[in-house]
């Protein structure tokens, strides 16, 4: 049932759809450098699982969704938070654990929130939110609507048995769900060959009957065009579908982590780092004319602005009432 | 007013709720076609049809992950375990994602869900179908914990828990299904957190629940009958949230007090009660409160074994005359 496509060629009537997805790209990559200054300054605590290197798979696949789909993520989930449309200002503050962030200052880094976006949770348990994406396409189908649910996890989630689980009752009852592996290569640091006895995740599928597909991570449009695919099975035929999305994470697997060094080698990083997504679909647009490097900078300088802006937006937001401890365990 | 068995008064109470909203659905395993392993689904997919009354596979973490993602987006899951010892493979999902995603979420996602299904000591089932866990999920901010002794309290909590914002766990009496008793037709609610008298009395308190408090309605008797002693049994019915202050109104009146659980003792739910009352009525307590609970091991299967691990009328009046300082 796995399939691999082709990369899209450009298509010169959407060239403002390219770019705003560049802009996306780069404003995840640009938020998460102000993240990894502020984590080293000491104003952002806990773990911080940065997503540079994978921007394409959020940035393509939220793309492709509708305002009313629903999303749940692991805990490397600043990137989808924005993808989203989230502001920059919400998030950082929520890493900075203020009342102004999105979870209240409650959730940080690993827990955002925007019930409003259907973005429901980042979640830190490995594997612990398929099944509840799966409750979400089971409320879709519920109700009869044409939403879709969409889990992002990683690749070390799929030896999990709650992935088993999950994707069994999916297929099983036929939901409209998208799970979307980003096959990031290391579940921390054990490697995927280290950890699973297959190495293709699509593969996974042929267990549940379920439609996969293998797609280039590092290629937003390729992305995009896959994760338009599975939504409209899903809405059309309220079927599931396995997207296995090979990406690479550029820094460590989180700030405590050095960027190679016992699992990976510079060398390894530094090839995957040719890939890069941001700069691979920059050159696709600049060699078809549809942006220049004037373009990109003055780009680049607005999400400059809008990052700073977020930093001190959150380094000067207040911290929660003390009574903020005891509310929201219960709701009324 | 109608006699029903637990089990028909559960029953009652889901086609009730069921029919009242329709974002109420049960899942589980063997609730519909098989009518329910302990039959308390007994009719209902006959009467909701498959949509509503949802059998899935043996996959614990999965279903209550499913139940805890439609209640993200606003349905009202009612998940049945086929009995709480198979939810301990669920566990990951009622705590850190049920109890918690509402402080996480910093109010936006509340999870109306409840969790139900068969606990505590059953008969000859050996050490991984007989316990009790009340203490296990009371222990957690987030979650409300019901266990209902009479047909009643079963269906009024019951209702009262699917009509709740919160996760609740419903820990329903693996003995208690035969058990007959009046239940009101129609709308019952019994409030979650509130204990109830199950016999007035003025010189011991009994703080019990669930299956023991048959225990100490028995022994309460025998001990007006025989040493002339008038005890109060307080069924706590909730036991989070929990009514400390119908607890310490009692022990305030008796002054001696006896708590009974069927769980273990270590950290039990007799553990927390004793803790509210020496805090809050040192000054009128007679003599230090005990608690009668599960002995300290894994269930026995062997059944002189099994009775001498369980709470009972015996081990509850010795315990009262204790704390009475008779004999």
């Amino acid at each position: 049932m796995s399939t691999t496509v082709a990369a899209p060629a450009l298509d010169k009537t959407r060239a403002e759809f390219y770019r705003g997805l560049l802009r996306d790209m780069l404003r995840i990559r640009r938020f998460e450098e102000k993240a990894a200054e502020a984590y080293a300054l000491g104003k952002i605590g806990g773990f911080c699982h940065l997503y540079i290197g994978q921007e394409a798979v959020a940035v393509g696949s939220i793309a492709a969704l509708r305002a009313d789909d629903y999303i749940m993520c692991s805990y490397r989930e600043h990137g989808h938070a924005l993808a989203r449309g989230m502001s920059a200002r919400t998030v950082m503050a929520e890493l900075f654990g203020k009342a102004t962030g999105c979870s209240g200052g409650k959730g940080g880094s690993m827990h955002l929130f925007d019930a409003s976006k259907g973005f429901l949770g980042g979640h830190a348990i490995v594997g612990a939110h398929i099944p509840l994406v799966t409750g979400a396409a089971f409320a879709i189908k519920y109700r009869d609507t044409e939403q879709v649910a969409v889990c992002y996890y990683g690749e070390a989630a799929v030896n999990n048995g709650a992935f088993h689980e999950a994707l069994n009752m999916a297929a099983l009852w036929k939901l409209p769900a998208i799970y979307l592996c980003e096959n990031n290569r290391y579940g921390m640091g054990t490697a995927l060959e280290r950890a699973s006895a297959i190495y293709d995740i699509a593969e996974r599928a042929c267990s549940y009957d379920m439609h996969a597909e293998t797609v280039d991570g590092m290629d937003v449009l390729a992305v995009h065009d896959a994760t338009v695919r599975a939504a409209q099975l899903a809405r059309e035929k309220k079927l599931p579908t396995l997207l296995e999305v090979r990406t690479y994470r550029f820094m460590g697997h989180s700030m405590s982590d050095p960027i190679h060094g016992h699992y990976r080698t510079r060398e390894e990083v530094e090839e995957q780092r040719r890939k890069d997504p941001i700069t691979g679909l920059f050159k696709r647009l600049e060699s078809e004319a549809l942006m220049s490097q004037a373009d990109f900078d003055a780009m680049d300088k607005d999400i400059t602005t809008e990052c700073d802006d977020a930093v001190k937006f959150a380094d000067e937001s207040p911290e929660p009432e003390p009574s903020e401890l005891h509310t929201d365990v219960y709701k009324a | 007013m109608p006699i029903l068995t637990y089990r028909d008064a559960l029953n009652q109470a889901l086609r009730e709720e069921m029919e009242r909203d329709p974002d109420v659905f049960l899942m589980g395993e063997e609730v519909g076609v098989y009518q329910g392993a302990y039959k308390v689904s007994r009719g209902l997919l006959e009467a909701f049809g498959d949509r509503r009354v949802v059998d899935t596979p043996i996959t614990e973490l999965g279903f209550a992950g499913v139940g805890v993602g439609a209640a993200m987006v606003g349905l009202r899951p009612v998940v049945e375990f086929m009995t709480w010892n198979f939810a301990l493979l669920a566990m990951d999902q009622l705590i850190n994602s049920a109890a918690k995603m509402l402080y996480m979420s910093a109010g936006q996602v509340p999870i109306p869900i409840v969790f139900r299904g068969p606990g505590g000591a059953a008969l000859q089932l050996g050490a991984q179908h007989s316990q009790a866990f009340e203490s296990w999920y009371a222990h957690v901010p987030g979650l409300k914990v019901a266990a209902p002794a009479t047909p009643a309290d079963a269906k009024g909590l019951l209702k009262a828990a699917i009509r709740d914002n919160n996760p609740v766990v419903f820990l329903e009496g693996e003995m208690l299904y035969n058990t007959k008793g009046e239940v009101p037709e129609g709308e019952h609610v019994v409030p979650l957190g509130s204990a109830d008298i199950k016999r007035a009395g003025d010189q011991v308190t009994i703080v019990c629940h669930s299956k023991t408090v048959a225990l100490a309605e028995k022994a309460a008797a025998q001990l007006a009958e025989r040493h002339e002693l008038s005890a109060e049994v307080v069924d706590l019915r909730t036991i989070r949230p929990l009514d400390t202050a119908t607890i310490l109104a009692s022990v305030r009146k008796t002054n001696r007090c006896v708590v009974v659980e069927e769980g273990w003792p270590f950290c039990g739910v007799g553990a927390q009660v004793v803790d509210e009352i020496q805090r809050e009525a040192f000054d009128h307590l007679d003599a230090p409160v005990l608690r009668v609970t599960g002995a300290d091991v894994p269930m026995p299967y062997n059944r002189q074994l099994e009775k001498a691990s369980k709470p009972s009328v015996e081990r509850i009046i010795e315990a009262v005359k204790a704390v009475s300082y008779l004999d």
